[in-house]
């Protein structure tokens, strides 16, 4: 390869880009899939903040809390929810694929918008028990 | 015809190097943080904003200890798997590659270690 002068000077020839393509609702829950992933690594770290402001006594618990109950606070841990719930939801239904379930394509699709339609109502769900859950911020 | 050796062929680990070890061990770890995450969700998440001594009387019991180092433990062991992914797709200098595959790993440590260190923390010593 490397010793080809003429041909090696040429542009090779390049697939598509992304932006080229019609996007079926399978590619957005795929890309999806990888971005939550990705967000509930950052997410790790505001839990290790968590646990070790718990463990560090009242005013790193306190200061921990005054961020949290900010509207930025509050966008970011529902965004960190809404991720967990989506990967949740979306590794269920890789792992049903690998045993051979769902992977059909208009069973994709569908199942597709049952993940979405799914993270939205679960992470709503899982706030609304963080809100009225053991000493919430209403209690 | 088969262009493998005999060797290459019992060995089964293809040309990865390492066969379906990372594949399986994603799949084992996601099966397992499906209960661990519901569990997070539904009793550990519902104590953000609680005040001090629920969040301490909740995370020094045992059984909410063990859960909890458990979901950090499986969970980021989960996350390394699946960042390595990423780094394999769009990473392709070799150099670059190392360091940030290195870098992600030194992360997962410190999100555990720090995990870790204030569950024991908040457990206590035995007296």
């Amino acid at each position: 390869m490397a010793d080809t002068p003429h041909r090696s000077r040429r542009p090779r020839p390049l697939s598509p880009f992304v932006t080229i393509y019609h996007w079926p609702v399978t590619m957005a829950t795929s890309i999806t899939h990888r971005f939550t992933g990705m967000g509930l690594a950052a997410g790790t770290v505001l839990l290790a903040w968590w646990l070790y402001a718990v463990a560090s006594g009242p005013d790193a618990f306190a200061q921990f809390n005054t961020l949290a109950a900010t509207p930025l606070g509050q966008v970011i841990l529902f965004l960190v929810v809404w991720s967990l719930a989506f990967h949740l939801l979306n590794g269920a239904r890789h792992l049903l694929w690998d045993m051979g379930y769902g992977f059909g394509k208009d069973a994709a699709r569908n199942n597709s918008w049952v993940v979405i339609g799914g993270s939205v109502v679960l992470a709503a769900l899982f706030f609304v028990l963080a809100y009225a859950g053991q000493g919430g911020y209403y209690q | 015809m088969s262009l493998e050796t005999p060797l290459h062929k019992v060995e089964g680990l293809g040309s990865s190097h390492s066969g379906v070890t990372h594949f399986w061990r994603q799949r084992v770890t996601a099966a397992a943080m499906i209960p661990l995450s519901i569990w997070f969700a539904v009793s550990a998440l519902g104590l953000i904003g609680a005040h001090e001594a629920a969040t301490l009387a909740f995370l020094s019991q045992p059984l909410n200890a063990i859960l909890m180092a458990a979901f950090v433990l499986i969970g980021v062991y989960h996350m390394a798997l699946g960042m390595q992914v990423v780094i394999d797709d769009y990473i392709y200098v070799n150099w670059q590659k190392l360091s940030l595959m290195l870098l992600m790993r030194a992360f997962c440590l410190a999100v555990i270690a720090s995990s870790l260190y204030a569950l024991l923390r908040i457990a206590g010593p035995i007296v």
